[in-house]
């Protein structure tokens, strides 16, 4: 079994919308596993289950063999950190990490010394007796995560922690709690509705729309196979084909075009989709996985164009270079790689 | 620059218009004679004496201080956790409590002395004192959750989410983390509490009885037998107490905590 897991959770405000459907989700000890999706799908309301802020409706959540259902808050030893960082306001840095420990009642020698040493490997050791009001986002973000970690939590979660910082120290931020988070060896939970931050730092990405998980992975195979519709357009497939099955891995479009995919299908309903980057000009000759049409709107996107091409398979997005430039109403071949074109469910 | 001028002309007009009758009182104060005249013919301290020296005055001016003291305690003790309750939970009907613990504000303070005589003295026989507590409380309370209440609204809700993660139970998060950051919410609350019963007159009037008596309402039934200056010194003693504590304040909390 794994160290953490969710089963079967449901949560719901009132009786007509339910936030998590049967929600289920397993997290092997150590792992830094990321909860994405766009605002409404319940990924916060999941990290708050975990947390015990909310009593699900059904289902276990279970750790390291124990049922933590219903153990209140207070008594679960988890790190939070908060997207308004949540400091106490009244307190200095010091004691803002020192709280956790004095609730403990620990021996103040063993408080200093514990401090102390998480204040450095925080890099805050000059910052100790400031006080919250008296830092930049970056330093408060740190000293939250101290205050997470100085306690020794069984569980590590992050509620968006990176979004009220600029774009440069984000970076930085992500990198560092990805530091802390292996040194210390802690399963942390991180929610995000960013993708390049959950990529970067996740070991596992799971998908969530409309309070239930769509796919479950690592973030190479989200990012290259994603298994749904959903998963594939949240994640920048902007192209979606109608195709059924010919036999084997070929398939064909409404207009008879055939494509060759690298992947077999079953009985479920399905689309073939590509991204805009990946789709590329015809060469003379070529003619499995290629569509012809002409170009529609034009885009300058800095270092490439997006063009809007009609096609018999519906209007398709193509990026492509500066070097060779269409108008709109031109005739144009495209061809979309076998190894690209991935199919998914609908 | 001709606007400008027009507002500050303006300015100066309802300043002066503010001002002037407390001017006109403290000369008063400091007048010789036997009634309050303006300008004065005579200089005299005897009406500053003469305050001291009457005992209902005293008496009254302690018996205020007292009310005003446990009933601001009292609608403390009661409307802190209620405006915590209130600014935390999402029950259904929370408007409606929250104008429930307003309405004291708006119904007359006369209508609240006289249900307050007719149940608690003419009805139960309770104590002219804890009578006129509860009055003051009923007036006070309102104040309270409504400054404190502010308060906790702005005072994020993760922050007391964070206390608990870190191991401290619901009630006792609350004295550590939400009591701590709130306090400047609880002092002006004090103040404004503590003024309003002071100053209170229209449920006082109903819940005085013998030997029971708050400083307005003495002040009041003193004015209508006695025409003299002795009223002038009282308000000016009263408003230089008001200075004093306004000044204390400035330099303790900032005069800003009282406008928040």
């Amino acid at each position: 079994m794994a160290f953490m897991t969710l089963k079967q959770i449901d949560v719901s405000y009132d009786k007509k919308k339910q936030i998590l459907k049967g929600l289920d989700l397993e997290v092997e000890k150590g792992e830094l596993v990321s909860l994405l999706g766009p605002s409404g799908c319940g990924k916060t309301t999941t990290l708050r289950v975990v947390a015990g802020f909310i009593e699900p409706k059904g289902g276990t959540f279970t750790l390291d063999g124990t049922d933590m259902t219903k153990v209140p808050v207070h008594k679960r030893n988890f790190g939070l950190v908060f997207q308004s960082y949540a400091l106490f306001p009244h307190l200095s840095v010091y004691d803002n990490v020192a709280f956790g420990l004095r609730t403990r009642k620990m021996d103040k020698g063993v408080i200093d010394q514990k401090v102390t040493e998480i204040l450095k490997v925080c890099g805050l050791t000059e910052l100790s007796g400031r006080f919250p009001k008296e830092m930049s986002g970056g330093q408060r973000q740190r000293v939250a995560l101290a205050r997470a970690l100085v306690i020794e939590p069984k569980l590590l979660l992050l509620d968006e922690p990176l979004s009220n910082l600029d774009a440069k120290l984000r970076v930085s931020m992500r990198v560092e709690i990805k530091r802390l988070q292996k040194q210390l060896g802690i399963t942390t939970l991180f929610v995000t509705h960013d993708q390049e931050e959950c990529f970067s730092i996740s070991d596992k990405v799971a998908i969530m729309n409309q309070g239930v998980i769509e796919q479950y992975d690592s973030p190479e195979n989200i990012y290259q196979k994603p298994a749904t519709e959903f998963v594939a357009r949240f994640i920048g497939f902007e192209n979606f084909l109608e195709l059924s099955p010919v036999g084997g891995q070929t398939y064909q479009a409404a207009d008879g075009s055939r494509f060759v995919v690298h992947m077999e299908w079953g009985k479920e309903p399905f689309a073939g989709t590509i991204r805009p980057d990946d789709i590329c000009l015809a060469e003379e000759g070529q003619k499995d996985n290629v569509l012809e049409g002409t170009v529609g709107v034009r885009t300058f996107l800095g270092k490439s164009y997006q063009y809007e091409v009609n096609t018999a398979a519906g209007i398709l997005k193509v990026n492509m270079g500066t070097e060779r430039i269409f108008n709109e109403g031109e005739g144009i071949r495209l061809y979309l790689p076998e190894d690209k074109l991935i199919l998914v469910k609908k | 620059m001709k606007k400008n001028k027009f507002l500050t002309g303006y300015a100066v007009v309802v300043f002066a218009f503010l001002m002037i009758p407390l001017v006109i009182i403290t000369v008063t104060a400091f007048g010789g004679g036997s009634a309050i005249v303006f300008p004065i013919d005579s200089f005299s301290f005897k009406w500053f004496a003469n305050v001291f020296a009457l005992k209902s005055f005293r008496q009254s001016f302690l018996t205020s201080l007292e009310v005003a003291f446990l009933a601001t305690i009292i609608a403390l003790i009661v409307g802190i956790p209620a405006a915590y309750a209130l600014s935390r939970s999402r029950i259904r009907g929370r408007q409606i409590l929250k104008s429930l613990f307003l309405s004291p504000t708006i119904v007359p303070g006369i209508v609240i002395g006289f249900i307050l005589y007719q149940f608690l003295i003419l009805a139960f026989r309770i104590p002219v004192f804890i009578s006129l507590l509860a009055g003051h409380f009923m007036v006070t309370l309102p104040y309270v959750i409504r400054v404190v209440g502010s308060a906790m609204e702005q005072f994020d809700f993760s922050i007391e989410e964070a206390a608990w993660s870190l191991g401290s139970p619901k009630g006792k998060a609350f004295f550590q983390v939400v009591l701590p950051n709130v306090t400047s919410g609880i002092s002006s609350a004090f103040m404004l509490a503590f003024i309003n019963s002071f100053n209170n007159i229209p449920v006082s009037m109903f819940l005085t009885g013998p030997g029971v008596s708050t400083f307005p309402a003495t002040l009041m039934n003193y004015i209508e037998y006695n025409y003299d200056p002795t009223v002038s010194a009282v308000s000016v003693l009263l408003m230089a107490a008001t200075v004093i504590i306004m000044v204390i304040v400035d330099k303790t909390l900032g005069i800003a905590s009282l406008a928040k």
